[in-house]
């Protein structure tokens, strides 16, 4: 029954969609992207090499993937909500056996054109797949624990695999999106109230079978200066570079600590720093500004969506995307341990980029075919 | 199938939870701004100060050492330019590499490369290594041309202290070297200065004005990125050169000097008697202050250090002699001032046969013979000894010690401007009392009328009392720094006043004296000894009376002085030994006094030749030599003092 498809699909006219479509999403989005290229240009110090060229182009080719997805029926991905997750969890076994290795973890296939990491993907899956879950189960049947325990097994494996490469930040980010759906489909407080107990009492034993470099990361995190050259550095660092910046920034190209070099991973994970840096306080409000126009836009469209799935999955993308942003900026202002999350669109990276693309141009099918119904 | 009426029951629930998740993201979104609010505006301060840290490093230059002239602006201690080469150790890939290539190059001894080991345990990773101080042409352009296989060596011009008259002025100017730990703590100037290879004064001028010598360092500010790298200068604050120093020295009678004391040990100043300005200080045997600039070797040090003579004693200043005779014109004015005697009072010298007798003591003159009835005149011009045994019996050891102290015995001459000046020792029965913890002989009092005994000088202050005798009993103060501040025709009106002024009542008590301030009672009482002492050198049975100058422009007038180094046993007396016939250590050390011209009495000196014998054969006719200059060159330092006024 959870397969079958819906066939009495109602047809749009190429018109219709163009007008269905969320131009100011789009807006956002470039805005946000150009910012992107112009802080991966400032990264180099002011130089159009590798990674602005990589980014740039990582950038056009995926926006203009989102583009094109954002026609394809919202159905589509309700259909394949599963292949997408099976798909997903593949690609993650893959890496264990012919991942590629950088800085002590495995993450990453060979897809010739680009390295991708399945973990990003599984972002995204992981909302699809839950999305379509909760889409079928009624409302009195979620609190029985014949259906709880299927979306927990299935929230468990892409988690084990992703920690054990291991990616910390990945798999809590995976954790918490799948988590999302499942509190917006209603499950009840109390479960989530006992399982956050429940970890609270296990966190011992989470902490004796973390790796030496992410214990020393959660050390480091509650006493910076433990070893300020050390595990510390980073998060000094970081802070130096943002608290400098002021409240107007050091202007463009001119945040001594990136193209100094103090600035550890200013590419990826650090990337809200450098922006911080040369844009000042106001620079980071803006961002953060377009950010939340950028969620409000999504939860907006699945409001006005009439399944279940889109506003399912609407709603957790934009929690999922809510959770990204925040675990990386309060990262490098220090609220929380160093454990590597992207910011989305912003930060270096292909996987998070394409990741970040799909989801949206999924949002924007939801807007575009607001009327399918689905699965009935 | 799904019920309508659960459709809208689930959308409810999704709503509201809907709302509580952006609820929470809303607090999660303050969270995040409050805390960037917290370090972008209320710690700026603090986050950019450390940024700023993170990205300037400073760069300390050496300060220039201040130029040292003689007072006719001869250059005596100068920066010299120097090749050296220095390694910079952050583009430095391997050490070890580094310095067995450079040792290929430039000519690097063991114990050298063992220094440099230390040097760089103690060195950050971003400073600069000096490998060699001092390279030759050669092997400066030989680094030129290997420099490619060298990364991080850098060959650099700089400056180093250099000494064009190396010997002749050591115990004036003294040396620099490294500046040590204790060098640092104990000058500000030079804590604040520092910088690795600073120099630093060590003894002489170079060290007492060291403060004003050293200069300022300059900073250079660098942007550095994380690993230390120069990306660019952001600031250069040039360093300064020291402040120069006019010394009060003539640099050719200096050299004169020192040339007339070649192979001897001994002593030669000579002192302006009005402004008190040092024109000479030489002391022999010296040492060439330039092989310490950059590290003496041992073998050098070993050789100055063993020298029997004792190079490294300032004698001028450090040597500690009794005056001999040399002290009998004081000792004659003290007994006048008091009227113990007048210029009638005469004592028999009736030779070895008959000598003077106190308590069973039995005390000898020099001269075999005797002199006869011996006035207070006769007396200084032939050195009678019997007759100032006698006069200081009846002045007292007190009142002796009183007039020695007053002008210019038993205290440092130059104050504290060097600290190896030494004090001397001018005895009185509270000072033996004292020190040595004993009562006082009347014996003591009678050697110490001839100069013998505890009365210890250094030839300085011999000088010193000289002037203040020759200026016509006046305080002057000594210095060896031109100073626009002491000014002769002021000294010389300020002289003037005094001689107007009426006596005091307690002048012949112990007190103390402002400068130019006279230190005598009855003026005549000086002219019979300075007439005494012209005798001596100008006429015949005078002591000097061979080292004489015949043309009156040169006339001066003198006293010799020979000062035993150990007691005169009768024996002694009995082999009466020529000089060459007695053991150097045995053999007494010689002076003489002088002033000159005589009739307007403008230089004062003092020579000093350890164990060279008699005053009169060995010191005396160096005076000679030297007066001759001194006085020709008068003109000239005159013309150089009123050039300097018409300046200030």
């Amino acid at each position: 029954m959870i397969l079958s498809t819906s066939l009495n699909s109602t047809s749009y006219s190429f018109i219709d969609k163009l007008k269905a479509v969320d131009y100011f999403l789009i807006i956002i989005v470039a805005i946000i992207g150009s910012l992107s290229v112009f802080s991966i240009y400032s990264t180099e110090s002011g130089n159009f090499s590798f990674y602005t060229k990589n980014h740039l182009t990582r950038f056009l080719v995926f926006f203009s993937m989102f583009l094109v997805l954002s026609f394809v029926r919202v159905s589509f991905w309700y259909r394949q909500a599963y292949i997408f997750y099976i798909l997903g969890t593949l690609l993650l076994l893959l890496v264990i056996f012919f991942g590629i290795s950088a800085s002590g973890s495995k993450r990453w296939i060979n897809l010739f054109i680009m390295n991708l990491q399945p973990s990003e993907l599984m972002k995204i899956a992981i909302i699809v797949c839950f999305a379509r879950y909760y889409h079928r189960i009624q409302s009195s049947d979620i609190q029985s624990y014949k259906y709880l325990l299927q979306p927990i097994i299935l929230l468990l494996i892409p988690c084990y695999l992703v920690i054990t490469q291991p990616d910390l930040g990945t798999a809590i980010l995976i954790a918490g999106s799948g988590l999302a759906i499942i509190w917006l489909a209603g499950l009840n407080l109390k479960y989530f109230i006992y399982s956050g107990l429940i970890l609270l009492v296990s966190l011992p034993f989470v902490i004796s079978i973390l790796k030496p470099y992410q214990k020393s990361r959660i050390l480091t995190f509650f006493n910076p200066d433990r070893d300020p050259l050390g595990a510390g550095y980073q998060i000094i660092q970081s802070k130096i570079a943002i608290g400098s910046g002021g409240l107007l920034g050091k202007g463009f190209l001119q945040g001594t600590q990136s193209y100094l070099e103090f600035l550890p991973e200013k590419h990826t994970d650090f990337i809200f720093t450098l922006f911080s840096e040369e844009f000042g306080f106001v620079g980071s409000m803006l961002l953060i500004l377009l950010y939340a126009l950028l969620i409000y836009r999504i939860i907006r469209i699945g409001f006005s969506s009439r399944s279940f799935f889109a506003k399912l999955y609407c709603y957790g993308f934009a929690s999922a995307l809510f959770l990204y942003i925040f675990v990386n900026i309060a990262m490098v202002v220090g609220l929380l341990p160093i454990v590597g999350a992207p910011l989305p669109i912003m930060s270096y990276g292909g996987s998070s980029m394409l990741s970040i693309m799909l989801g949206l141009s999924i949002v924007m099918s939801c807007k575009i075919y607001s009327r399918d119904p689905i699965g009935n | 199938m799904i019920k309508k009426t659960d459709n809208l029951n689930k959308n409810k629930i999704i709503s509201r939870r809907l709302f509580v998740l952006v609820a929470a993201k809303i607090g999660l979104l303050g969270i995040v701004t409050s805390r960037l609010y917290n370090l972008q505006i209320s710690q700026k301060q603090k986050y950019e100060v450390l940024s700023d840290k993170n990205r300037i490093r400073e760069w300390k230059t050496p300060p220039q050492r201040g130029i040292i002239t003689d007072y006719f602006n001869n250059v005596i201690a100068d920066n010299q330019r120097v090749y050296q080469v220095h390694l910079s150790l952050e583009e430095v890939s391997n050490f070890n590499n580094s310095i067995f290539k450079l040792k290929n190059i430039i000519s690097l001894k063991e114990d050298e490369i063992k220094k440099i080991y230390d040097k760089k345990e103690k060195s950050k990773p971003w400073d600069t290594l000096i490998i060699s101080e001092n390279l030759s042409w050669n092997e400066f352009s030989k680094l030129n041309l290997y420099l490619h296989e060298l990364d991080g060596a850098k060959p650099v011009l700089s400056t180093s202290r250099y000494y064009p008259y190396s010997n002749d002025l050591v115990h004036v100017v003294g040396y620099v070297g490294d500046a040590t730990t204790q060098d640092i703590q104990n000058k500000k100037k030079i804590e604040e200065n520092f910088v690795p290879g600073l120099k630093v004064g060590k003894i002489g001028i170079e060290n007492s004005k060291d403060t004003d010598l050293i200069g300022n360092h300059g900073t250079k500010r660098y942007e550095v990125n994380a690993s230390g790298k120069k990306i660019s200068e952001i600031s250069y604050n040039k360093e300064t050169q020291g402040e120069n120093l006019r010394t009060t020295i003539d640099l050719e009678i200096q050299q004169l000097a020192q040339g007339l004391l070649k192979n001897q040990a001994g002593s030669i100043c000579v002192m302006d008697i009005y402004t008190g300005e040092v024109i000479t200080m030489a002391s022999s045997p010296t040492y060439d202050p330039n092989k310490f600039t950059n590290g003496i070797s041992t073998k050098d040090w070993n050789e100055i250090k063993n020298n029997k003579l004792r190079p490294l004693l300032n004698k001028s200043l450090a040597g500690l002699y009794s005056p001999g005779s040399t002290i009998k014109p004081l000792v004659a004015l003290a007994a006048l001032e008091y009227g113990i005697i007048d210029k009638k009072f005469k004592v028999n010298c009736k030779g070895h046969d008959h000598p003077y007798e106190l308590y069973g003591e039995r005390y000898h003159c020099w001269k075999k013979n005797g002199h006869g009835w011996m006035s207070m005149r006769n007396a200084i011009k032939q050195s009678c000894d019997i007759y100032f045994y006698e006069v200081a019996r009846l002045l007292g050891v007190d009142k002796l010690s009183l007039i020695a102290k007053r002008y210019g015995l038993g205290s440092k001459v130059l104050e504290d401007f060097f600290s190896e000046e030494k004090k001397g020792i001018v005895p009185s029965t509270k000072w033996k009392k004292q020190v040595l913890e004993q009562s006082w002989y009347l014996g003591e009092t009678v050697i110490t009328g001839i100069g013998q005994g505890y009365i210890q000088t250094t030839p300085l202050q011999l000088c010193l009392m000289t002037a203040q005798l020759a200026n016509g009993g006046f305080k002057i103060k000594p210095n060896l720094i031109y100073d626009k501040e002491i000014d002769l025709d002021i000294i010389k009106s300020k002289i003037e006043s005094e001689k107007k002024k009426s006596v005091s009542q307690n002048i012949l008590e112990d007190q103390e004296f402002k400068y130019y301030e006279r230190l005598y009672r009855n003026p005549n009482n000086l002219k019979l000894v300075l007439d005494a002492m012209y005798g001596s050198t100008n006429e015949q049975f005078g002591t000097s009376f061979r080292s004489r100058h015949k043309e009156d422009k040169y006339k001066f007038a003198g006293k010799t002085g020979t000062s035993q180094v150990k007691r005169i046993t009768d024996q002694d007396r009995e082999l009466d030994l020529d000089l060459e016939e007695i053991e150097y250590k045995s053999r007494d050390h010689a002076l003489f006094i002088a002033f000159a011209p005589y009739d307007k009495p403008r230089y004062s000196l003092s020579v000093l030749i350890e164990h060279g014998g008699s005053g009169s054969k060995a010191a005396a006719p160096i005076a000679n030599k030297l007066i001759k200059k001194i006085l020709d060159r008068h003109e000239l330092r005159e013309k150089i003092r009123k050039d300097l006024k018409n300046i200030a």
